[in-house]
């Protein structure tokens, strides 16, 4: 699980992009807390493979399930 | 996602638009929108430098974060985050205001100079490429600055606040703020079409998220030609703008406020791209995140205007180059700026160096 709570963007996409290239995970889990992020981070999964789902509770924060396309 | 395509590059063309309209309207030549130059005259404006030339209380900037602030609550985006390094952000939202002031323009400047056909530019924009570039060696070797937290909504209002007070003092009581009688800070358009072109602008920008350090460091970072369109767009606009309205004038003698001291404007660009990069964003895109309520990007803005006023009263900002009776006279970056450019890259790798986690690329 990436927790990129906080930070601004570029830096969960950063984030989430070490996690893909060191450990090529079939499914992941981030965690964000602003819009930007969420478009930022699900463009960059989608342009590497992952399909994304969103899931919010409220508009302060954003949990992405990136899942490997097959 | 192709609607967010679109957003951006709509957002891009209607900058373009909007610095062409300015510019009719009174803004300085290839000055139709400058963050830099924009901060720079609110702080003359405010008496915080005495350059007489360089002196407005520019609606435009009021209208960037006041239009970024009702789209954000709109769109209930609005969130008051802070506590992402401050200090450092003060300082390196100075230190992008002096590579720019030496440059003679933020990165958006920058582009509606290269739309002018200004070729003296073109060092501008290379040095921002490299600059960005530097800044992306750090940020994949685990630069940043920290998160941010979650505060009192109080907080995301002071730069809209301090924005409107700025409005109410130029509708008011203009006679205690400064104007320039002559030079760039003495033509403008009129404060409502400014304003509403700032809060159009504005309301676009923190919708389509437009950035112009953004798209080239994405490009180079992630292969992510997304927020790059909206970068060329601006560009398309104002060149097709200028050709139209015969304003196109590809040279590198005597341009609008701006000065072929090539080496000096790479090395300033150079350091505004880089000092973007480490802050998330260019001078724009922080005027955009403190109207969402980003109080580190607030503090961002305030070093940007206390680095103007520190560029003029150091005699660090460029000067332009002029035809006098007939007289080619070469403007340039003085011995004090390019110290101040040379200063602040130095400062620049100090703070890359020192905000690289520990753990490096885990």
């Amino acid at each position: 699980m990436i927790d990129a709570r906080g930070l601004s963007c570029p830096m969960p996409v950063v984030m989430v992009r070490r996690e893909l290239d060191k450990n090529h995970p079939s499914d992941l889990e981030v965690k964000v807390d602003n819009r930007t992020a969420v478009e930022n981070v699900s463009r960059f999964a989608g342009n590497n493979g992952y399909q994304v789902e969103v899931q919010s509770a409220d508009d302060d924060e954003f949990t992405l399930i990136l899942t490997k396309k097959a | 996602m192709k609607q967010n395509h679109w957003l951006i590059i709509a957002a891009g063309a209607l900058v373009g638009l909007a610095a062409l309209v300015l510019t009719a309207s009174g803004n300085p030549g290839n000055m139709g929108f400058c963050i830099a130059c924009f901060l720079r005259d609110i702080a003359g404006g405010l008496g915080l430098h005495s350059a007489g030339k360089v002196q407005y209380i520019r609606p435009e900037i009021i209208g960037l974060v006041l239009g970024a602030m009702l789209m954000a609550l709109a769109g209930k985006e609005f969130k008051a985050r802070a506590g992402s390094a401050p200090a450092l952000r003060f300082v390196l939202g100075a230190l992008v205001m002096v590579g720019a002031l030496a440059f003679l323009g933020c990165p958006l400047r920058m582009v509606i100079r290269l739309g002018g056909g200004d070729i003296t530019a073109i060092s501008g924009l290379v040095g921002f490429v490299a600059g960005i570039l530097v800044g992306v060696v750090f940020l994949k070797n685990g630069f940043s600055l920290g998160r941010a937290y979650k505060v009192k909504q109080a907080e995301g209002f002071v730069l809209p606040g301090f924005m409107v007070w700025l409005l109410v003092l130029l509708l008011a009581v203009p006679a205690i703020l400064k104007f320039s009688a002559e030079g760039p800070g003495s033509m403008h358009a009129f404060w409502a079409i400014s304003l509403v072109a700032g809060l159009v602008v504005g309301a676009l920008a923190q919708k389509s998220r437009l950035c112009m350090a953004g798209g080239i460091r994405d490009a180079f970072l992630f292969r992510d030609f997304h927020l790059l369109s909206g970068f060329l767009a601006i560009f398309a606009v104002i060149l097709v703008g200028n050709l139209i309205l015969n304003n196109f004038n590809p040279s590198a003698q005597v341009q609008p406020i701006a000065h072929h001291d090539y080496l000096w404007s790479f090395l300033g660009m150079m350091l505004a791209g880089w000092g973007s990069v480490l802050l998330g964003g260019c001078p724009l895109r922080q005027l955009i995140l403190a109207g969402e309520g980003n109080g580190d990007s607030a503090v961002t803005v305030l070093g940007m205007i206390v680095g103007a006023a520190v560029s003029h009263n150091f005699g660090m900002a460029g000067n332009a180059d002029a035809m006098t009776d007939g007289v080619f006279v070469p403007g340039g970056v003085a011995l004090a700026g390019q110290i101040g450019v040379g200063v602040g890259l130095a400062l620049l790798l100090v703070i890359s160096v020192a905000n690289l986690r520990k753990e490096g690329a885990k």
